[in-house]
């Protein structure tokens, strides 16, 4: 009996590593590449952010702590952070209070609804460098079409991209316009999944279209705002190609948001050690972020 | 009767509001110059000139091949490295695959942008700059697209393998014939996604591209509005609307598809 069931634990043993063979082979593709282009560069990232690093990647001397503690000091990257969170500020709340709006009407049922809600869903489709051109034309001082429109009701035209005052803000618009076509889809499929009879057994209780709105709707959405947050917030920490395009991080630094930051500082003046510094800050940041977002977020949310 | 106005009237003027941009620029790329320098919002006639104009100044055919090209590959190196990945946590029940699951899922909070100084240096050594290999390889593994398979095929039931097994089914003919071909519309969802991310990629083409060989549309873009923006806007608005109708059509085609994976993907996952 005993030698039997080692026999088969034997076995079980056999097959259990057999399975985790054949269960890596399957990984081996997704490991080896987020081990290349993951992994290691954001541990090389922090490895750098230690050393001077020239711009083909020389590793230079040790500097320890030395470029976090001058960024801490630098005036630029204190207002690269600043602009980084009123950018956040400007282009989150925007973008999801639309998005929400445009989803509640496109949910009514109504005819013809599915063309709103390919119309709404379009600038999923418009690339970060078309929808900064195209802006950039509407954005324009004397052609551009925003102007026009200020001239007609007689306010005076406004510097949009060259206005220290006005450039991020103008950022930011284009911004959540290009990002409202993700976060409507998310939404409208959140709107979507509330069940019916909810609605039904309110109507009965003789509730108007607005408390159904914010006692039914918005509660039960609160687990997909709570997403769309989380990847907005992500989203505008990681915005790049309109600010190359729009503005190049100016004027006076007000556009320098912080990814922009980190390629001017890598690849325009070629120290990679000090923009590797600020890839981990920025890290950091969006690790903090994420965490205090669920640590909140578990608490507020409502699930069905 | 009054409520379905209003919601008419809301749809048709937030419709209109939101699509202005694009409308915009397609009537600004049927204008001549003078029509947009005064001002006017319609071309007074549809004037094909923008379109020829852009096609002479930069190798628009070019740029789209190759942005063609790399949207194609990056979308079935997804669609390969993903299902593979989704199908050994659902369907391989090893030991330490909640383990290496969980790893995988941590990796979301690592912001690509923090990685790409010493990713722009693997390239640049491993020789790939200016090569479909640079521009595809990085992308290939997508934690989003594993999370979003794994979701789908859990649903198959367990059952299904275990007859399949019976008789004489290996593990790899039931992903080839079974799995994948059951889970059409997440693969078309995935696809769609990747095409359409790596269509509109520019922080990394702008990296690891330094000539004309091997440059997207999306730089492309960037490159004429430098040299041309100054003069005629009725060219560059026509080559925004040439680069934007691909993506566009994919997007009208796969909305439904697309719908319906990003919204399991974000209420389930």
């Amino acid at each position: 009996m005993g030698k039997n069931k080692s026999v088969t634990r034997n076995r079980k043993r056999l097959n259990q590593s057999n399975l985790f063979g054949t269960g890596m082979l399957y990984l081996l593709p997704a490991l080896l590449l987020l081990g290349v282009f993951l992994f290691y560069p954001i541990i090389m990232s922090l490895y750098y952010s230690f050393f001077e690093v020239g711009g083909g990647g020389q590793v230079g001397d040790f500097v320890g702590w030395e470029h976090y503690a001058s960024l801490l000091e630098s005036p630029q990257f204190r207002q690269s952070m600043v602009s980084t969170l009123l950018f956040v500020l400007y282009t989150v709340p925007a973008q999801i209070i639309i998005s929400l709006f445009l989803a509640v009407i496109a949910s009514e049922k109504l005819k013809g609804n599915g063309f709103f809600r390919t119309i709404f869903s379009s600038t999923l489709g418009v690339s970060v460098a078309a929808g900064a051109t195209i802006f950039m034309f509407l954005f324009h001082p004397s052609l551009g079409v925003l102007n026009n429109i200020l001239g007609m009701v007689g306010i005076d035209a406004v510097d949009w991209l060259t206005d220290s005052r006005w450039a991020l803000f103008s950022v930011a618009l284009t911004t959540v316009w290009m990002q409202i076509g993700i976060n409507f889809i998310i939404l409208l499929g959140g709107l979507q999944n509330i069940s019916r009879e909810l609605y039904e057994s309110a109507d009965i209780d003789g509730a108007g279209y607005f408390a159904k709105l914010f006692k039914i709707t918005i509660p039960l959405l609160s687990p997909v705002l709570f997403f769309v947050t989380i990847i907005g917030v992500i989203g505008s920490f990681q915005t790049f190609g309109q600010i190359d395009i729009l503005t190049g991080g100016g004027p006076a630094g007000s556009t320098n948001i912080i990814v922009y930051s980190i390629y001017q500082e890598a690849f325009s003046y070629g120290n990679f050690g000090y923009a590797s510094a600020q890839a981990i800050i920025l890290f950091i940041i969006i690790l903090i972020v994420t965490i205090i977002q669920f640590r909140v977020g578990e608490r507020r949310v409502h699930y069905q | 009767m009054m409520r379905k106005f209003i919601f008419y009237f809301l749809l048709v003027l937030s419709s209109l509001i939101l699509f202005f941009p694009l409308l915009y620029a397609i009537s600004a790329s049927f204008m001549e110059p003078q029509e947009i320098y005064a001002g006017k919002l319609l071309p007074s006639s549809i004037s094909f000139d923008a379109y020829g104009e852009v096609f002479d100044r930069v190798p628009l055919v070019h740029f789209l091949l190759v942005s063609f090209t790399v949207s194609f590959i990056v979308m079935l190196g997804q669609l390969i490295v993903s299902s593979l990945s989704a199908y050994a946590f659902v369907f391989i029940p090893f030991k330490g695959r909640e383990l290496i699951f969980f790893l995988f899922l941590a990796t979301m909070l690592i912001p690509w942008e923090a990685t790409m100084i010493p990713n722009f240096l693997t390239i640049l050594n491993l020789g790939w700059v200016n090569t479909f290999a640079g521009l595809t390889f990085p992308f290939f593994a997508l934690p989003f697209g594993i999370f979003l398979l794994r979701q789908h095929f859990l649903t198959i039931p367990k059952e299904l393998w275990e007859s399949a097994q019976m008789d004489g089914c290996s593990r790899f003919k039931f992903y080839l014939k079974f799995v994948l071909p059951l889970s059409k519309s997440s693969l078309s969802a995935l696809g769609i996604y990747g095409f359409l991310t790596t269509w509109n990629q520019y922080l990394w083409p702008l990296l690891v591209t330094n000539d004309e060989s091997r440059r997207t549309v999306q730089i492309g873009l960037k490159m004429l509005i430098d040299t041309e923006s100054s003069s005629s806007w009725n060219m560059v608005m026509a080559g925004v609307v040439v680069i934007l109708i691909p993506t566009l059509i994919l997007l009208f085609i796969g909305l439904k598809y697309i719908r319906e994976g990003l919204t399991a993907g974000a209420l389930k996952g």
